[in-house]
């Protein structure tokens, strides 16, 4: 019971520092007397940065310099911390600040122009990437190894619960779905999920190693994606095979115009791609209204003191409950995409149909 | 926008790093953890059938015990059944004999009795005899010793004589 209450409050605490963390450097902003733009905030909070930005106080920026490593066909490596740019230059590399490459590291060719160079800095997404990785290996591996060592015996509290959890991801979602042969699917699968859903969690906390919108980055969910894809038709079986290229309709929808073959084939890419798109979306929508919420207090600023308290606490009790939202939506999401993933390779597995 | 297009640094890092995590975990990591919940649950059921084994086993020797009881208990009624008979043959046994014995003893007493008796009586007979003839011989000598009575008796003598001859 008392632990329950402690894990209430912890929660409560972390949206309540997300709320800090924002008004901190908001209070700035209005102290200028600069109109908020709420759009521009959201934006930058759920896009990538060349540098941890916790907080500002005042006229300083306290913010976590990431490294940044570049190749250029024209100057070759850089490796620097983002802190040498201090707003400027460094190594005559620069943040866009607009164009098509706006936030993103540029340098100046001969002509003047803005190129890219090819870019694997470790940004504030990669270091959060890194990080969930390394945390979710750990915690994984040590579950694990308390198999090895102590062998099948019970146990207790944080393996015992992450074996529940492990079992119930396995025997409610993998083993329905695939069918028979789960269990060299299983591995994958799981890894697909427990992957997504420390991501998801890590990016509700808004604490330094946490907070950012990993999984509600296109790239994050455009490699999740593929990788389902190449399994799903990689283990496909010849019945899975003939019923794209050669399904059983009537003859003059696959010839001489192989209309069916043609919707079956984009078929295959649309599966995955309504993956990538349904968890991009979800997890960028829920930091937005996260946030969004949070930008109604400093929005009613300018509305007089009675506006601005009551819309405070209406962006309090809303944020609270979207938070809840989001917790559910951060399980959800990792449900959905291992449970479609499950069932595409389910119906990628379909053995011939018997003819009465 | 830029949302919606793949940073290729991001893309980079996120093939190496989710490579690394689907590598480790899902060659290390899961099927360890799958396979030893596998085993505890083989294990379980396994447990499960024995003790179900042994229950039945148990039942099975319940039974068993009872009937050796049940038999038991039927020998041993049989038994005492048996000796009491047996005891009951040997009392009248042994009273048939005693009563054989004691009519012999009896018989034999008796017998003796009644050779005594008459070794008694042959024995008064014979001491009668001695004494009446004494006693004859006495009474004949003091009657005949006058003559009157000599002759009175041998007359006497003659008649009965006679008297028998007639």
């Amino acid at each position: 019971m008392s632990r329950k209450i402690k894990i209430l409050l912890l929660l409560l605490s972390a949206f309540g520092l997300t709320f800090h963390q924002v008004r901190a450097s908001d209070v700035v902003a209005t102290g200028k007397e600069e109109p908020l733009n709420v759009r521009e905030l959201i934006l930058e909070h759920i896009s990538d940065s060349y540098e941890w930005h916790i907080t500002t106080i005042g006229d300083k920026h306290i913010s976590v310099p990431l490294p940044v490593i570049v190749y250029s066909k024209i100057s070759g490596w850089h490796v620097f911390m983002s802190s040498e740019f201090h707003g400027g230059r460094h190594e005559g590399l620069f943040i866009a600040r607009e164009g098509k490459y706006k936030g993103k590291i540029v340098e100046l060719d001969t002509a003047g122009k803005e190129i890219k160079p090819f870019d694997i800095s470790i940004t504030k997404n990669v270091f959060s990437l890194l990080f969930s990785s390394v945390l979710l290996i750990i915690i994984i591996m040590s579950v694990a190894r308390s198999y090895k060592k102590e062998g099948f015996a019970p146990k207790k509290g944080f393996v015992a619960a992450m074996e529940m959890f492990i079992m119930s991801v396995n025997d409610d979602i993998i083993k329905p779905c695939i069918g028979k042969d789960y269990k060299r699917y299983a591995p994958y699968l799981l890894t697909l999920f427990f992957f997504i859903f420390i991501n998801n969690i890590l990016g509700l906390i808004p604490l330094f190693p946490g907070g950012a919108n990993v999984t509600g980055n296109i790239a994050i969910t455009f490699v999740l994606a593929v990788c389902t894809f190449l399994i799903v038709n990689l283990s496909g079986s010849k019945e899975y095979w003939k019923e794209i290229l050669w399904p059983d309709v009537p003859l003059w929808l696959k010839l001489p115009v192989p209309l069916m073959p043609a919707i079956e084939l984009v078929g295959i890419f649309t599966k995955p791609f309504a993956l990538m798109i349904r968890l991009f979306a979800n997890m960028l929508a829920g930091h937005s209204i996260v946030l969004g919420l949070t930008a109604l207090i400093f929005v009613t600023v300018s509305m007089g003191p009675a506006m601005n308290i009551s819309m405070t606490a209406v962006s309090v009790v809303f944020s609270v409950f979207i938070g809840f939202v989001e917790l559910l939506v951060a399980y959800i999401q990792a449900y959905i995409f291992t449970m479609l993933s499950a069932v595409f390779i389910g119906l990628a597995r379909v053995e011939p149909h018997h003819k009465h | 926008m830029s949302l919606l297009t793949p940073d290729s640094g991001l893309l980079f890092w996120m093939l190496i790093s989710f490579g690394i995590v689907v590598f480790i975990l899902a060659k290390f990591g899961f099927p360890v953890i799958l396979k030893m919940v596998e085993e505890r649950k083989a294990y379980i059921e396994e447990s499960l059938f024995m003790a179900e084994k042994a229950r039945t086993e148990l039942d099975k020797v319940k039974v068993e015990s009872e009937r050796i009881i049940e038999n038991a208990r039927n020998e041993h009624l049989k038994i005492m059944n048996d000796a009491s008979q047996l005891r009951d043959l040997l009392i009248i046994d042994a009273k048939t004999k005693a009563a054989g014995e004691a009519d012999k003893i009896i018989e034999n007493a008796r017998v003796q009795i009644q050779s005594e008796k008459e070794e008694a009586i042959r024995d008064i007979r014979r001491q009668v005899a001695g004494l009446s003839v004494d006693i004859a011989e006495k009474v004949l000598r003091s009657k005949l010793a006058e003559k009157d009575e000599q002759l009175n008796m041998i007359n006497r003598l003659l008649d009965e004589i006679n008297i028998s001859k007639s």
